[in-house]
């Protein structure tokens, strides 16, 4: 709570914390615009070649032109809905896999060894398999988010499931509560702080997978501007596409740290 | 008749190094409204024997009746007080109180009346929408007991319920609890290691051996009888005497 009658040592101490605050955010800053200016000179002046690196104000006019011929939302809006669709879909299934892993025992020891051995591949080395399987669609860029996060999810999740306090379990128990009510009642709500985790770990996966299922697959969306960029030597393009590629990536994580807010709210 | 009655009660416990015998020949009747404490070291078995009365656990041999009737899986009858109040920190203090009720689909109108009633008799109005952490943790293990309450078990079964708090507090929550207990005349029977503890609360002390678990003695505490509080009863003179006793046969067997 704030109060009025803080002794002059206590507004010191506070006006310190809050220039060092200051101080952080101004170098931030400072940092990000000099990486801009040193970026533009040095291309500019000739000290780095501005074909093979670009620099940002060629970057901004591409982008620029992306956007007055329609196209930048286009590519951007399919990359967000494979994401979305992978990040949804991948992480729903995981869940579901992990629920029925906890629900049986036997069936858990039967996956555990298909599961590590699932989880130490490349998925992107599966690439190919999904084009041959599912065709330049979008169906096998999804197939590739889907594949990077869903075993990740299974196992984050099934760990979070058995983690749960058994004395929970047992409170749950003593008052006659079935293996179906431990689950509504206590090991899901009681996983939800690892599910948000595996949503954030998720998000970057799943835009690692569209990534390069549109690098694969594509005829649309910022892997496909990235590889096209780079066949045709257009640097600016695939410039413009990495930075708003980043941009989606910073949006997309922000939404999920806007649901942990709001599921959070209330616990310890 | 005897509310809760274990005839020749063994237990083994499986594990895949070995097989142990947790209780043997156990033989215990609880009376209606008594209030029977069972102390004895780690590890003799003492929470086994809730597990069976509660009817988590099945005996190996011998029987565990309440009312005459066998218990065969969790019973209505009995309300289980663990550890620790084990609240769930996603759920508001009303909504842990009525868990239990929400369990047995029991979860009506008046029920939740009673509880908030509750919740307001024991200290706790004014805190159903708050979360478990902005609580202490008497007021915690108020809200637990409220939620075993909340069932309206004839007997309660308590482990160790006061072990997570500070002595200060362990006092004075046990003073409540007692005098609530008393007041709606439940049968409970309660585990602890602390001797004085239950010296002052129970009718009747259990003293258990180590591993295989059995029974000792049993020492009927006559305070208790009078009406006296655990408080009070901490100040008579026999109290000393009780300890005494019941300290050197635990220290026997160690």
């Amino acid at each position: 709570m704030p109060r009025n009658n803080y002794s002059p040592e206590h507004l010191r101490y506070l006006q310190q914390r809050r220039l060092q605050a200051l101080c952080v955010r101004g170098a931030q800053f400072l940092l990000l615009i000099g990486f801009f200016l040193l970026w533009e000179t040095a291309a500019s002046r000739g000290w780095i070649n501005a074909f093979i690196f670009s620099q940002p104000s060629r970057v901004w006019a591409a982008t620029v032109r992306l956007a007055s011929e329609g196209q930048l939302w286009k590519h951007l809006g399919w990359t967000v809905w494979e994401t979305v669709l992978g990040f949804s879909v991948g992480t729903a299934a995981g869940i579901l896999i992990a629920v029925l892993l906890w629900w049986s025992t036997f069936v858990s020891q039967v996956m555990d060894p298909y599961i590590v051995v699932l989880n130490s591949i490349p998925k992107v080395a599966l690439g190919p398999i999904f084009v041959v399987w599912l065709g330049t669609t979008i169906t096998a860029v999804v197939a590739m988010a889907i594949s990077v996060s869903i075993i990740v999810t299974i196992m984050m999740m099934h760990t979070g499931f058995k983690e749960v306090d058994p004395n929970k379990i047992k409170l749950v128990r003593t008052f006659g509560g079935t293996k179906h009510q431990v689950l509504f009642k206590v090991i899901i709500p009681a996983s939800i702080p690892t599910m948000i985790g595996a949503l954030k770990v998720n998000v970057g996966l799943s835009l690692v997978g569209t990534i390069v299922g549109e690098f694969l697959a594509s005829k649309a969306g910022l892997g496909y501007l990235i590889v096209y960029g780079g066949q045709v030597f257009n640097m600016s393009l695939v410039m413009a596409s990495v930075l708003l590629l980043l941009v989606v990536s910073v949006i997309l994580y922000y939404g999920v740290t806007l649901l942990e807010q709001r599921v959070s709210r209330g616990r310890a | 008749m005897a509310r809760v009655e274990l005839k020749d009660v063994s237990l083994n416990y499986h594990t895949e190094t070995d097989e142990v015998l947790a209780l043997r020949d156990v033989n215990l009747t609880v009376e209606d409204q008594e209030f029977v404490a069972i102390v004895g070291q780690s590890g003799c078995g003492k929470s086994t024997l809730l597990s069976l009365v509660s009817g988590l656990l099945s005996p190996t041999t011998g029987s565990v009746t309440i009312d005459g009737e066998k218990v065969e899986g969790t019973s209505k009858r009995v309300g289980y007080m663990l550890q620790q109040d084990y609240l769930f920190e996603w759920r508001t203090i009303l909504d842990n109180a009525l868990l239990g009720l929400e369990i047995r689909k029991e979860r009506t109108r008046q029920a939740v009346a009673e509880v908030k009633d509750m919740l307001q008799a024991y200290g706790l109005g004014g805190f159903e929408h708050y979360y478990p952490s902005h609580l202490s943790g008497g007021m915690r293990q108020r809200v637990a007991l409220i939620r075993t309450l909340a069932t309206k078990p004839d007997v309660l079964l308590l482990d160790e319920p006061f072990s997570a708090l500070d002595y200060q507090n362990r006092l004075s929550v046990g003073e409540e609890v007692v005098k609530i207990l008393r007041e709606r005349k439940k049968t409970v029977i309660m585990v602890t290691h602390d001797i004085p503890e239950a010296v002052s609360m129970a009718n009747r002390v259990v003293v258990m051996t180590p591993r295989p678990g059995t029974i000792r003695s049993i020492h009927a505490i006559s305070m208790c009888d009078e009406g006296l509080t655990p408080l009070q009863t901490r100040e008579v003179p026999q109290f000393r005497e009780y300890f005494g006793a019941i300290w050197k046969e635990l220290n026997a067997d160690a």
